[in-house]
């Protein structure tokens, strides 16, 4: 892959992010996470993780969007009209958040083994299912079936909590 | 692009998100903002599962089989987190989270 297009993922992986908050309207806003999980998905094959790249449209930008976009429109939400703003909460978030910023930039530049490219894979075309599938029905085996059960029991609750009659 | 720049690129994707969090209101974005977060923590363990690759030439698989897990965990909780939104709709008829201040100190 051209050393180009992760760079060219990564901008509009962040800009659709930053649209995702900034939008008023919650349409809007999951149509541009829906965007912003498919470049990452592109990152994710830049990264040689072929795999966790399909999975990643098949179920986030796939399954959970629509779910997240069935939902606003089964609530039928406007666009939010403009409503003052909690400036404590803003300037505290807003601070945190470029306070870690800064912080992992520091961190990073003093990581040297970072900045070196990334070591070649073995010559050939990666197996790379084959890898994980191995990997997920051996060593992963127990977490793969509690996982099961923790879908199942997300599965039941979900039920539970849609009855209309809840007390 | 090296590890450094993955890293950074997840760290600037966490920030966002976390900011998110905290000015949006409406209760769908937040949850819509928690999902960046954890996309970006994935980012990060498939930057790192790139970059440890074993003698036989692989990427370290250990890294992929934890996002594997967390994008299933992430699933079961937009799932659930959904269904409790849409039943608070019901009970509240409101999605702000300014409105809803029972539990408020």
């Amino acid at each position: 892959m051209s050393s180009l297009l992760p760079w060219l993922f990564s901008a509009i992986m962040l800009g659709f992010a930053c649209a995702v908050v900034l939008n008023r309207n919650p349409v809007a806003s999951a149509l541009s996470l829906v965007v912003s999980f498919l470049a990452l998905a592109g990152l994710y094959v830049s990264l040689n993780a072929f795999f966790i790249g399909v999975i990643q449209v098949l179920v986030y930008a796939g399954a959970i969007m629509v779910l997240f976009l069935f939902i606003i429109m089964l609530l039928d939400l406007k666009a939010e009209e403009r409503r003052t703003l909690n400036t404590t909460a803003t300037l505290g978030g807003l601070l945190v958040a470029a306070i870690f910023v800064c912080e992992l930039f520091s961190v990073l530049r003093h990581f040297h083994k970072g900045s070196l490219p990334f070591p070649p894979l073995a010559a050939g075309p990666l197996d790379d299912v084959r890898g994980v599938g191995t990997m997920l029905f051996s060593n992963y085996n127990l977490p793969f079936q509690v996982i099961g059960a923790l879908i199942l029991v997300a599965t039941v609750g979900v039920v539970v909590l849609s009855k209309r009659e809840l007390k | 692009m090296n590890l450094n720049d993955y890293l950074a690129v997840s760290g600037l994707l966490f920030a966002i998100g976390f900011a998110g969090v905290m000015l949006r209101r409406n209760i769908i974005i937040i949850f819509m903002c928690l999902e960046l977060m954890l996309n970006a923590a994935n980012l990060s363990l498939v930057a790192f599962s790139r970059f440890h690759v074993s003698a036989a030439g692989l990427p370290d698989y250990n890294g992929q089989m934890l996002v594997f897990f967390i994008i299933t965990v992430a699933a079961a909780e937009v799932a659930v987190g959904l269904a409790v939104i849409v039943s608070l709709y019901r009970a509240r008829r409101t999605t702000h989270v300014e409105d809803i201040t029972s539990m408020k100190f």
